[in-house]
């Protein structure tokens, strides 16, 4: 059993896999199609720009083969910004034309409004709406750690498990199918986070 | 609702956590991953190590305690003292810290603030100001080398201009207050957490859980730092918290 983390070939992922091996969870950190396809589920993980991130992607013509492989049914975490860029697109990086993120979920990442300190840095509160397979054992109230200027609106919000308040409702977890989103680190969010990625870890199975 | 920040610092030299004992200077207080994990338990919400050694080989020491305790320790953790350029930043991320503290070298070379940001994501850059009050009693100064040498700038200006450059978060010390234990300087604060748009964490004074309260109603600070009052056990974090939440301030419990 073993979790790709897609490589955008910048950033810090270390503390992810350090978390992943806590619970003994093996990785590999990798932009390449094969290793990929040959893993049992495949994680984006929150760090980087969207711009560069997405344009990675690009580069490696990694866009079908996530797409694909979310299709077979393959387990798809992603992270901060992994989970922002499953959608359409993202105000982040203000480029013309803007970079377009995987559509797989519907929506577009906007920036936090004005008036609000940014990044939104800190332990704040989950408010769960459905009871989705990632967020067995969490109960509402739960802590966890998010730091993120840009925030996912107009999602489809069938798909939202939990919401966190920062003056905007934020979607804090997303959840389509095999398609896991989270906007908070869960890698950095103590036992909540340890909780949650262990959920992860049943789901790959 | 975000919740304020308790974020203990420990001092690390060669790879142990130091504690300053008057007349007998630096004294051996343990080892760094025990006591992240101890503060940890405790409900601390970030971790910071200050690296206060001054030899290559004790840097080294530093990135093997990070990687220990990034290995046990699932909050986030902030490395900062000595560093000096990007492959100082690479290596302690690396290693699996969380974000890194920049001081002297930011106030020497502000562009390593931008390029370090580009790099790794605002997030993982902290500007660290060291600020004193002006003699004139008009404002406060940035100090670097460990608060010893003033280089003319202003601090308010300073804490909007590492903004502007990239930084995520400010790390401020007031020189003044540091070590006192008579509470934050919460003007200071104040005057920099309204003058940015980034999260601001307070350090420098903290002696009793009233000072905390007021750093965060007075103050307006996103987060609180402090040493030796949870190093030598006078202040509990759990405690703390509860008497902040019993205050009305949001906290992690």
């Amino acid at each position: 059993m073993k979790l790709a983390i897609v490589d955008y070939g910048a950033g810090n992922i270390y503390s992810l896999e350090k978390a992943l091996w806590h619970i003994g969870v093996e990785t590999v950190v990798t932009s390449e199609r094969r290793v990929l396809e040959g893993c049992s589920g495949i994680v984006l993980p929150g760090v980087a720009a969207f711009n560069d991130a997405a344009l990675r992607i690009r580069d490696h013509d990694l866009s079908e083969v996530l797409r694909r492989q979310v299709k077979e049914g393959k387990l798809l975490l992603g992270i901060c910004l992994g989970m922002q860029l499953f959608f359409e697109e993202s105000e982040e990086g203000g480029c013309v034309p803007r970079t377009e993120g995987l559509g797989l979920l519907k929506g577009k990442v906007v920036r936090l409004p004005e008036g609000l300190k940014v990044p939104h840095m800190g332990w704040n509160t989950l408010e769960i709406t459905k009871q989705g397979r990632a967020l067995k054992g969490i109960g509402s109230g739960s802590f966890s750690y998010f730091v993120h200027s840009y925030y996912a609106s107009a999602a489809e919000t069938d798909c939202i498990s939990a919401t966190t308040d920062y003056g905007v409702q934020i979607p804090a977890v997303l959840e389509k199918d095999n398609v896991v989103g989270m906007q908070f680190h869960p890698e950095k969010s103590g036992e909540t986070g340890m909780q949650i990625l262990k959920n992860i870890k049943e789901m790959l199975k | 609702m975000l919740s304020k920040r308790i974020i203990p610092c420990l001092d690390v030299k060669d790879g142990r956590v130091v504690k300053g004992i008057s007349f007998l200077g630096l004294v051996d207080a343990g080892d760094p991953v025990e006591m992240a994990g101890r503060y940890n338990r405790e409900g601390a919400d970030e971790l910071v190590f200050l690296d206060i050694t001054a030899s290559s080989e004790g840097r080294k020491a530093m990135a093997e305690v990070v990687r220990r305790t990034a290995a046990e320790v699932f909050i986030p953790l902030t490395v900062g003292g000595g560093i000096a350029g990007l492959e100082d930043i690479d290596r302690l991320l690396h290693a699996g810290a969380d974000k890194v503290s920049l001081n002297t070298a930011a106030v020497l070379e502000p562009a390593l603030i931008g390029a370090a940001a580009r790099k790794y994501g605002c997030q993982c850059i902290v500007a660290a100001v060291d600020a004193k009050r002006k003699a004139d009693r008009n404002g406060w100064e940035v100090y670097i080398y460990g608060g010893k040498k003033p280089v003319g700038l202003d601090a308010v200006d300073w804490c909007k201009q590492v903004e502007q450059l990239g930084a995520g978060e400010i790390l401020l010390t007031s020189i003044d207050c540091d070590g006192k234990k008579e509470g934050y300087d919460l003007e200071l604060t104040a005057k920099v957490a309204e003058s940015v748009g980034i999260p601001v964490i307070a350090s420098g004074g903290a002696g009793t859980s009233a000072d905390f309260y007021h750093v965060f109603q007075k103050g307006k600070a996103d987060a609180a730092l402090a040493a030796s009052l949870f190093h030598y056990g006078k202040l509990e974090i759990r405690e703390l918290k509860r008497y902040l939440q019993t205050s009305g301030i949001a906290v992690r419990l």
